[in-house]
C-alpha cells in the first residue's frame, strides 16, 4: 500500500511538472513578443514592463523563478485586471465553481447509481428501457447544446427558471443540470452493466444459498463490487465538471473560474491563463489520485500491491 | 418386474427392436449450424436493429456532409445581399422580385444567418468539418495509440515498463487546457507558417484546428495505447497462442493469424466510439470559439453564433445542436451494436 | 426400516424460457435420499445435475422454472414455498458448496464478516458469540490459525483454504442435508482427496445428508450410498453405488464406467470414450436422448422415450433394452 502510494504521488507530481513546465514554455513563446505590443507603447516603457514581468531574464531563469513562485501559489499578476494577483482571482471565483461542480458531481453520483442499480435489477422490464433509452441520449448532448436547449425552454419561453447569476437556490437548477446530466447518464450505464455483472457473480449466489434477503444481497454483497467502476469514473468525471462550467459559466453568467478562464483566453489575459490552467490540471490530477486511493480502499484485492 | 404405465399404450413390434443405422442416429442429433467469426457477428449487426439504422443514419448524413453541397445552389461562405436573418423558406426582396419575374428560385430551407449566408449549406459543411476532425483525429489516435501498445507489448520488459510510465504520466493531462493552451501558443506560429507556400491550407483550416489535432496526437492515444497493449499481452498469454507456437507457427503468422484478427475486433469497436466523443471534444471547443476558422463553419460554432439570437431565431441553434446530438449518438449506437456482434468479451 | 425420506423429489420437470425457446433441463426427475445418506448425482455438464440441486434450494437461475412435480424437503414442499419461506431454509436446513471458490466468496468482505453472516442471520447469536462460533468452524474444518484467517480477505488464501471456508459457511448452522456442486473439480488433485475427507469426516461428526454432484465416478465411489446417473435432464440410471459399479444397466453408465482407469487395467487395455456430443435440450430428440451416442441403439429408441424398468430394491434404469426382454419373454401381449 505504502509502495502504492509513493509510486502514484511521485507519477502525480512528474505529471504536474510536465504540464507545468508544457504551461510556461507554450505561453512564454506567444509572451515574448505580441502580448505587449497590442498598443504601441514607448520602448522604454516595454522594457521597464519587461523587467516588471521578469522578461529581460534568460528563459531558463525565468523558468525556474516562475515554478519556484508556482511552489508557493504565486502566480503573478493578472495583466487585465490592475493591482490583482492571478492567486487572488483564482481564490475568490474558484469556491463559486467549487460550489456548482460539487453539487453537480453528487447529484450524478447518486441519480446515476440509483437509477442505474433500478434499471439493472428491472433488467429487461420498463423501467431498465427508460433508464436505457435517457442515458443513450444523455451522453449524446453535449453540455452546450444542454445548456442552450435549457435556457431556451425554461428561462425564454417558460420563464421559469432565472438564466442569470447564482443568487437564490433556484438559479442552481438549470447550471447544475446542465453539467449533471452527461456524467448522470454515462454513470447509469456503467452501473447497470456493472450491476448486471454483479448480479451473474458467483458469490452472489452465495449469498442468496446463505438465506440472505433480497435486501441484503443486494446492499450488502452487490452494491459495494458494482459500485467500484463509478468510482474509478470519478476523476474523469471531474475533469469533465470542470471543462463543463467554461461552458456552463459561460452561458449562465455565474462568476466561477470556468468564466474567468474563457474571459482571460478572449482578453489575452496570459498570466490568468498560465495561472488557471497549472491550478486546474493541479486540482484534477490531485483530485485522481485521491479517487486511485479511495478506490484502493473499497477494494481489498489491490491492496498487495 | 413393474411395468411403467407410460408404455401400456406403446404398441411394440419386434422390428422396434432392430438395431438402427448410424444414419438414422445422426438424424437425431440437431446440430446448431457453426458459421465463421466475421460471419456470424455481421449476422448478429444486421439482426440489431438499432445498430443498422444508425448505420443508415450515418450513411444520409455523410450525403448531405459530403455530396449534396457539390450541387446545392448556395455556397457556404457567400453572403447574399439583403438576405439576413431570413427564416426557413422565405426570400430576400431581390430574389421575391425575381420569382416574381417568374425566375425559380431555390428555397432557403432553414432561412439564412445574421450576416445573410443560407444556412442549410453552412449545416452542411459544418456537419462535414465536424465528421472530418473526428474522423481524422481517431485515425491520428488509432495509429498512434496500436502502434504505441502494441510495441510496449511485444518487446516487454523495460522498454514496456518505461512505455507504460509515459502513458501514466500522459493520462492525467487534462486535454481541454492543453487544448486551449496550445490553440493559443501555436496561433503566431502557424500564421506564420501558413503565409509561406505549400502551407496556405493551414490557414484555411485554422490554426486552433491544427492544434486540436496536435494535442489528440500528443494525449489522446493513450487510452487506445493501453487498450491495445492489454489485449496484446492477454492474446500473447492465452492458451491457443501458447498451442500455436508450440506447434511451431512463426511469429509473424501468430501476428497475422492469432493476434491480429483477435485484437481487430475491439480496436473497429473502440474506433467507432472514438469518433462521436472526438466530435464532442471539437464541436465543444468550437462553442467557445476555439474551433475552425471563420468563414468555415463546424457544428459547434454554429451553435455558438446562434446562442445570441436565441430569443428572436431559434432554429439556428436547435438545427446544429441536433445535428451534432444526431451523429454522436448514431456511431455511439452502432458503436454499441459492433461491440456486441464482434466482440463478445466486451458484452454486458 | 425408516420410509421417511428427507429427500423426495417425485417427476420433477423444469424449464428455461429463453428467447430462443424453451429448453426443457429436466424431464421427469425422481430422486430421494434419507438422513444421513449421501447421493451421487453424475452426468456431464449440462446434464441438469446441477439443476435438479439448485432446484431443491430454490436457487434455479432465471428464466428457469419448475412446470411439473413435487419437491419435498424436510417437511417443507419446496415447490410450493414463498421466497420469504425459502429463506428460512437457506444456509440453514439446507447449504451448499459450489465448484469455483475462487469467484464463490465475496472479495470485498473478510473471511469472517462472510461466516458471522449466516450465522446471525439464521440464528439469536450476538456477533460476538457469532465470532466465536466462526473460529470454532474454521477449526472444525481444518484451517490453522482462525483468528486470522477471519480478518483476512478470499483473495489472500488458497483454492483448497477457500473452498474450507466455503464448507465453514454450509456447516455454520448445521444443514440436515448439504449440497455439494463440484466440491473438488477446480481444486488441484491432492486438495481434492483432502476435501473430500473432510466432508466425510464432518458427515459422520454431524450427521447431515449429502448430495454429491459431479462428473468424477472415482469421487462418487469413494464416499457415496447411492448415484443417479443423469443424462439429458433425464435419470436414466439409479442404484446402490455397487449396482451401478458392478451392475451397469444403462448404455450410458457402462460408458461412463469403461472411461475411468483401472489401477488392475491390463497393459494394452484401452480407456474408451464416449463417442458424440450431447443433445440439444432446446430441441430435443423425441426419443431416447443418448441414443444417438448408443452403441446399442435400436429403432424404438429413435422414436420412443423408453419406460422405467425396475431391478433389485432400487435400482431402476430407463432403457429399452431391458424392455426388450421383457418383449422377448412375451410380457407385451396385448
Amino acid at each position: 500500500m505504502i509502495k502504492y502510494l509513493v509510486k502514484r504521488i511521485v507519477l502525480a507530481i512528474v505529471t504536474i511538472w510536465a504540464v507545468a513546465t508544457l504551461t510556461f514554455f507554450l505561453m512564454n513563446a506567444v509572451l515574448g513578443g505580441p502580448f505587449l505590443s497590442e498598443k504601441a507603447i514607448s520602448p522604454q516603457a516595454t522594457a521597464a514592463l519587461e523587467a516588471k514581468y521578469g522578461l529581460d531574464k534568460p528563459l531558463i531563469q525565468q523558468y525556474f523563478t516562475y515554478i519556484g513562485d508556482a511552489l508557493h501559489g504565486d502566480f503573478g499578476d493578472s495583466l487585465k485586471q490592475r493591482g490583482r494577483t492571478v492567486s487572488d482571482i483564482i481564490g475568490m471565483k474558484f469556491p463559486v465553481s467549487a460550489k456548482v461542480g460539487g453539487i453537480s458531481v453528487l447529484v450524478a453520483l447518486i441519480i446515476g447509481s440509483l437509477l442505474g442499480c433500478i434499471a439493472a435489477i428491472n433488467r429487461g422490464k420498463v423501467m431498465d428501457s427508460i433508464v436505457s433509452v435517457v442515458s443513450t441520449l444523455g451522453i449524446a448532448v453535449p453540455s452546450f447544446v444542454l445548456c442552450t436547449f435549457l435556457l431556451f425552454i425554461f428561462g425564454v419561453k417558460l420563464k421559469w427558471l432565472p438564466t442569470m447569476g447564482l443568487s437564490t437556490p433556484a438559479h442552481y437548477i438549470m447550471p447544475v443540470i446542465a453539467l449533471a446530466f452527461y456524467p448522470t447518464a454515462y454513470i447509469m450505464r456503467l452501473m447497470r452493466s456493472s450491476m448486471l455483472d454483479v448480479l451473474g457473480q458467483d458469490y452472489m449466489r452465495t449469498a442468496k444459498a446463505k438465506g440472505l434477503s433480497g435486501k441484503a444481497q443486494l446492499f450488502k454483497h452487490a452494491l459495494r463490487n458494482a459500485i467500484l467502476p463509478v468510482v474509478t469514473y470519478v476523476g474523469p468525471m471531474l475533469a469533465y465538471t470542470i471543462t463543463g462550467s467554461f461552458v456552463v459559466e459561460k452561458i449562465f453568467v455565474i462568476p466561477g473560474l470556468g468564466g474567468e478562464f474563457i474571459g482571460a483566453i478572449q482578453g489575452r489575459d496570459y498570466t490568468l491563463i498560465m495561472g488557471t490552467t497549472i491550478f486546474l490540471a493541479v486540482l484534477i490530477i490531485v483530485m485522481n489520485v485521491i479517487v486511485d486511493i479511495v478506490y484502493k480502499i473499497i477494494d481489498p484485492r489491490i491492496n498487495l500491491k | 418386474m413393474t411395468k411403467n404405465p407410460l408404455s401400456a399404450h406403446i404398441r411394440l413390434n419386434p422390428e422396434d427392436f432392430a438395431p438402427a443405422s448410424d444414419a438414422q442416429k445422426a438424424s437425431q442429433v440437431i446440430m446448431r449450424e457453426s458459421v465463421s467469426f466475421w460471419k456470424d457477428g455481421f449476422r448478429r449487426l444486421m439482426r440489431n436493429k438499432v445498430a443498422v439504422v444508425s448505420a443508415i443514419v450515418i450513411i444520409l448524413i455523410m450525403i448531405f456532409a459530403f455530396i449534396v453541397p457539390l450541387f446545392y445552389p448556395y455556397k457556404y461562405e457567400v453572403q447574399y445581399k439583403n438576405a439576413n436573418n431570413l427564416k426557413p423558406f422565405t426570400y430576400s426582396a431581390e430574389e421575391q422580385a425575381r420569382i416574381d419575374a417568374g425566375e425559380k428560385v431555390f428555397p432557403h430551407i432553414f432561412g439564412t444567418d445574421k450576416m445573410g449566408r443560407d444556412y442549410a449549406i453552412r449545416v452542411m459543411i459544418g456537419t462535414r468539418i465536424s465528421l472530418l476532425v473526428g474522423i481524422v483525429a481517431t485515425a491520428i489516435i488509432l495509429v498512434i495509440g496500436s502502434l504505441y501498445g502494441s510495441i510496449a507489448a511485444f518487446f516487454g520488459g523495460w522498454v514496456d515498463i518505461i512505455m507504460m510510465r509515459i502513458v501514466d504520466i500522459i493520462y492525467p493531462i487534462p486535454d481541454i487546457l492543453l487544448i486551449v493552451l496550445l490553440s493559443f501558443a501555436l496561433k503566431a506560429p502557424l500564421n506564420k507558417l501558413a503565409a509561406t507556400p505549400g502551407f496556405t491550407w493551414i490557414a484555411k483550416v485554422g490554426p486552433n484546428l491544427i492544434s486540436i489535432f496536435i494535442v489528440f496526437a500528443l494525449l489522446y492515444w493513450v487510452g487506445m495505447a493501453r487498450m491495445v497493449r492489454s489485449q496484446i499481452l492477454t492474446l500473447k498469454e492465452s492458451e491457443y497462442v501458447t498451442a500455436a507456437r508450440a506447434l511451431g507457427v512463426g511469429r509473424g503468422k501468430i501476428i497475422k493469424k492469432h493476434l491480429l484478427t483477435n485484437c481487430i475486433g475491439t480496436l473497429i469497436v473502440t474506433t467507432t466510439l472514438q469518433i462521436p466523443s472526438s466530435i464532442f471534444t471539437e464541436s465543444f471547443l468550437s462553442f467557445l470559439g476555439m474551433g475552425v476558422a471563420v468563414p468555415l463553419p463546424s457544428l459547434g460554432s454554429l451553435a455558438s453564433d446562434a446562442i445570441n439570437g436565441i430569443g428572436t431565431n431559434p432554429h439556428l441553434l436547435f438545427i446544429p445542436a441536433i445535428v451534432i446530438c444526431l451523429v454522436i449518438l448514431s456511431f455511439n449506437l452502432l458503436g454499441d451494436g459492433l461491440r456486441d456482434a464482434f466482440d463478445p468479451k466486451l458484452k454486458d | 426400516m425408516d420410509d421417511k425420506y428427507l429427500v423426495d423429489i417425485q417427476h420433477e420437470r423444469l424449464s428455461f424460457f429463453t428467447p430462443a425457446g424453451e429448453v426443457k433441463a429436466l424431464s421427469d426427475v425422481s430422486i430421494h435420499l434419507k438422513e444421513g445418506e449421501v447421493l451421487g448425482i453424475v452426468g456431464e455438464s449440462g446434464s441438469g445435475k446441477s439443476v435438479t440441486a439448485y432446484s431443491l434450494m430454490g436457487l434455479t437461475a432465471y428464466p428457469g422454472r419448475i412446470i411439473g412435480g413435487t419437491l419435498q424437503f424436510n417437511d417443507h414442499q419446496i415447490e410450493t414455498m414463498t421466497e420469504k419461506e425459502m429463506r428460512k431454509i437457506r444456509g440453514n436446513e439446507v447449504s451448499i458448496i459450489f465448484q469455483d471458490p475462487m469467484t464463490s466468496l465475496n472479495p470485498v468482505y473478510t473471511v469472517g464478516n462472510q461466516i458471522v453472516e449466516v450465522i446471525r442471520l439464521h440464528t439469536g447469536k450476538n456477533k460476538q458469540e457469532a465470532k466465536a462460533r466462526a473460529k470454532e468452524l474454521l477449526e472444525l474444518v481444518g484451517i490453522n490459525e482462525p483468528e486470522k484467517r477471519l480478518k483476512q480477505y478470499p483473495h489472500e488464501l488458497s483454492g483448497g483454504m477457500r473452498q474450507r471456508v466455503m464448507i465453514a459457511i454450509a456447516l455454520a448452522c448445521e444443514p440436515k442435508l448439504l449440497i455439494a456442486d463440484e466440491p473438488t473439480t477446480a481444486l488441484d488433485v491432492t486438495i481434492q482427496a483432502q476435501i473430500l475427507e473432510l466432508m466425510m469426516e464432518l458427515k459422520e461428526k454431524l450427521g447431515m445428508a449429502i448430495i454429491m454432484i459431479t462428473h468424477d465416478l472415482g469421487v462418487v465411489a469413494s464416499i457415496c450410498d447411492n448415484i443417479a446417473v443423469m443424462y439429458a435432464g433425464k435419470i436414466v440410471e439409479y442404484g446402490t453405488t455397487d449396482q451401478i459399479f458392478y451392475e451397469p444397466k444403462h448404455m450410458y453408465t457402462k460408458g461412463l464406467i469403461r472411461s475411468i482407469p483401472h489401477i488392475d487395467a491390463k497393459e494394452h487395455e484401452r480407456l474408451v470414450p464416449i463417442e458424440g456430443s450431447p443433445v440439444d435440450l432446446l430441441n430435443p430428440p423425441p426419443g431416447c436422448p443418448f441414443a444417438p451416442r448408443c452403441e446399442a441403439c435400436m429403432q424404438i429408441c429413435l422414436r420412443e422415450m423408453p419406460p422405467i424398468t425396475q431391478f433389485n430394491g432400487d435400482h431402476i434404469t430407463q432403457c429399452w433394452l431391458h424392455q426388450k426382454e421383457e418383449f422377448e419373454k412375451g410380457e407385451y401381449n396385448e
